[in-house]
C-alpha cells in the first residue's frame, strides 16, 4: 500500500491535463501581445528618425514629399475637439438616462439595441450617412463640422456604454440612501452618482477621442482633405488630418521618402497612446481618492 | 396633521396587499405601530417584513414593475392619496438599512444632505455645525468623530457608519424610523452599542425594526410583530409574544423548529 494521502494516477494525469490547458491558454494570450510589439517596435525604428520640430510643425512641402505633418496634425485635433462637443453632452446624457431613469421596457430595449446596432456599423457606412446627412442635407459642406459630426456618431455607443457602466459600478446602496431621505432622482444623480462615476466616464471620453484620431473613413468624404496649402479658419472649412494622411503618403503621393509614413503613423499612434495613458494615470488618481 | 393630540398609532396599514410583478408578497396586512414605542418585526426570510417596512416609506416602488393595494397611513395621513409628496413623507419615515450605507462623502456632509434636500433656504456655517453637532451627540458619536468631521465617512467602523445612518435622519425631524436589520452587518458589541442607541432614541421617535435575530427583538422591543408567508400572524407586546404565543406558528419560529 503507497503512502497516506500519495497521488494517485488519476491525479496526476489531472495535473498534466492542466499543466497542458494552462500552457495553451498562456500562449493565445501571449500572441495577443506580439503583434502590439511587432507593430510599435516598427513604427518605432523606422519612424523615430523622422520625427522632429520641422516634421510635427511644418506644412508639407514638394508634393509632400518634404517638410512636416503640421495642418493634419493640428486637423485630427480639431476634429477631436468638435467631436466632443457633441460626443459628450450627448453620449453622457444618453448614458444617465438609460441607467438611471429608463423603466425595463420595450422602448428601452429597442434603445440599447440600437446602440449595440450603432456600434457594429461599418465606419465607411458611416461615412456615407454623414455625406448625405451632414455634407448634404445639412449643407454643411466637406467640412471640419460635418467629419466631426459623423465621427461623433459612430463613435457615440463608446462613450454611452464606457458612461453606463461606470454609473452601474456606483453601488445601488448609496441611491438607496439617497431617495430614503427624500432626493429625487437628479438630486441623487447630482450629488452622489456622478462624482462617484467621474473617473469610469473620463475614461471613456479618452477611449473615444483616441478613436476619434484614428478613423479614416468617415471623415474623409466628409471633410478631410488630400492637401491644403492653409489651415482651416472655421469648422465650415476644410482640414487635412492625420490619419487621411497616412493613408495619402503611403499610396497615393509617389516618390515619398520610405520613413515619411512611418512617422506620420507614429505619431498617430502616438497620441492615441498618449491618450490611453492619460485616461489610466487619470483614473488611478480618481480612484485613489474615491472609498467605498 | 391632526389637530387633537398625537395619533396613538404612528403607522398604520389596512388589507395591505403587495406585488413584486406577478408575485404577491403582502397579504391583506393589517398592522398598528404605536408612536413612541420600538416595534419589532420578525418572521423568516422572504416572509415579506422588508417589503412591508418598504412600503411605509413607499421605497419599494423605485424597483418599477411592483403594485400596493390597501391603505398605509403615517401621522394619520393616506401616504398613497394624491396630494401626497414622497419628498415630504420620506422626511418624516427615515430608513436605516442593513449594510451601512453612508454616502461617500465628509461625515458633515453626510449628517447635513437630508436636512439640505429639506430646506428651502441657505444655513449658515454656524446653524450647520449645531446640526451637526446634536445629530452626531443624538446616536452617541460626537465624541468619537468630532475630530474628524471633514474624513469621509466611509472611513469609519461599522458600528459608526450605522450610528451616523441613524444620526443624518434626525436633523429632519423625522416621526418615524425604519430600520431594516440594522445590526445584521455588525459584530456582538456593535450590535449591543446600536441597540442601546435605538433604546435611547425610543420615545422620541417611532422606532420599526425588522430583525432576523430574536434575542434582539426580545430585548429591544416593547412590541413584536410575526409574519409568515406574506401575512400578519401575531403582533402584541414583545414579552406576551414571546413568553406565551398565541399562534402555535409563532411558537414553533420562536423556538426555532424553522426559519
Amino acid at each position: 500500500m503507497t503512502a497516506r494521502f500519495a497521488a494517485t494516477a488519476l491525479n496526476l494525469s489531472n495535473y498534466r491535463a492542466e499543466k497542458r490547458y494552462r500552457l495553451m491558454l498562456f500562449s493565445m494570450t501571449a500572441m495577443l501581445v506580439l503583434p502590439v510589439l511587432i507593430i510599435l517596435s516598427i513604427l518605432v525604428i523606422r519612424g523615430a528618425p523622422m520625427i522632429s520640430f520641422e516634421f510635427l510643425f511644418e506644412f508639407p512641402r514638394a508634393g509632400m514629399t518634404e517638410g512636416g505633418i503640421y495642418p493634419a496634425l493640428l486637423g485630427t485635433i480639431f476634429i477631436v475637439l468638435v467631436d466632443l462637443v457633441f460626443a459628450m453632452p450627448i453620449g453622457v446624457a444618453a448614458a444617465i438616462y438609460l441607467s438611471e431613469y429608463a423603466p425595463d421596457n420595450w422602448l428601452t430595449r429597442a434603445i440599447n439595441l440600437a446602440i449595440i446596432n450603432l456600434a457594429g456599423v461599418p465606419s465607411i457606412v458611416h461615412a456615407l450617412f454623414g455625406v448625405g446627412a451632414f455634407v448634404i442635407f445639412f449643407q454643411f459642406g466637406t467640412s471640419i463640422l460635418a467629419a466631426a459630426l459623423t465621427v461623433a456618431i459612430m463613435t457615440l455607443p463608446l462613450v454611452i456604454v464606457a458612461t453606463r457602466e461606470s454609473l452601474q459600478a456606483v453601488p445601488h446602496a448609496f441611491r438607496e440612501a439617497c431617495w430614503s431621505m427624500g432626493a429625487t432622482r437628479w438630486q441623487t444623480i447630482f450629488t452622489v452618482i456622478l462624482p462617484n462615476a467621474i473617473s469610469g466616464i473620463l475614461t471613456g471620453l479618452i477611449l473615444e477621442v483616441s478613436r476619434t484620431a484614428g478613423e479614416t473613413a468617415p471623415i474623409m468624404f466628409t471633410g478631410a482633405a488630400f492637401f491644403l496649402p492653409f489651415l482651416p479658419e472655421s469648422v465650415f472649412d476644410q482640414t487635412m488630418a492625420l490619419s487621411l494622411h497616412l493613408f495619402v503618403v503611403s499610396t497615393q503621393v509617389p516618390n515619398v521618402p520610405e520613413a515619411l509614413p512611418f512617422g506620420v503613423a507614429l505619431v498617430l499612434i502616438g497620441i492615441v497612446l498618449i491618450m490611453n495613458a492619460l485616461s489610466i494615470v487619470f483614473r488611478s488618481y480618481l480612484r485613489g481618492k474615491k472609498k467605498w | 396633521m391632526r389637530t387633537v393630540g398625537k395619533p396613538r398609532f404612528a403607522v398604520r396599514t389596512e388589507k395591505l396587499n403587495f406585488w413584486y410583478g406577478s408575485f404577491q408578497a403582502l397579504f391583506d396586512v393589517d398592522f398598528n405601530v404605536r408612536a413612541g414605542l420600538v416595534t419589532s418585526l420578525i418572521g423568516p426570510s422572504g416572509c415579506g417584513k422588508s417589503t412591508l417596512l418598504r412600503c411605509v416609506n413607499r421605497i419599494n416602488e423605485r424597483i418599477g414593475n411592483v403594485r400596493t393595494e390597501g391603505k398605509v397611513e403615517v401621522l394619520g395621513h393616506d401616504i398613497h392619496a394624491p396630494e401626497v409628496d414622497l419628498t415630504q413623507v420620506r422626511s418624516q419615515v427615515g430608513m436605516v438599512f442593513q449594510r451601512p450605507n453612508p454616502l461617500p462623502v465628509s461625515i458633515r456632509k453626510n449628517i447635513l444632505f437630508a436636512h439640505g434636500l429639506h430646506t428651502p433656504h441657505k444655513t449658515t456655517k454656524a446653524e450647520q455645525d449645531g446640526i451637526v453637532e446634536s445629530a452626531l451627540r443624538d446616536v452617541l458619536l460626537w465624541e468619537d468623530v468630532k475630530d474628524r468631521l471633514d474624513r469621509v465617512a466611509t472611513e469609519l467602523s461599522l458600528e459608526q457608519q450605522q450610528k451616523l445612518c441613524i444620526a443624518r435622519l434626525l436633523p429632519v425631524k423625522p416621526a418615524v424610523l425604519l430600520m431594516d436589520e440594522p445590526c445584521s452587518a455588525l459584530d456582538p458589541k456593535a450590535t449591543a452599542a446600536v441597540e442601546e442607541l435605538i433604546w435611547k432614541l425610543r420615545g422620541e421617535y417611532t422606532i420599526l425594526i425588522v430583525t432576523h435575530n430574536m434575542a434582539q427583538a426580545r430585548r429591544a422591543s416593547d412590541e413584536c410583530a410575526f409574519m409568515l408567508m406574506g401575512k400578519m400572524v401575531e403582533h402584541r407586546r414583545t414579552e406576551d409574544l414571546f413568553l406565551t404565543p398565541n399562534s402555535q406558528k409563532t411558537a414553533d419560529y420562536i423556538e426555532g423548529r424553522y426559519g
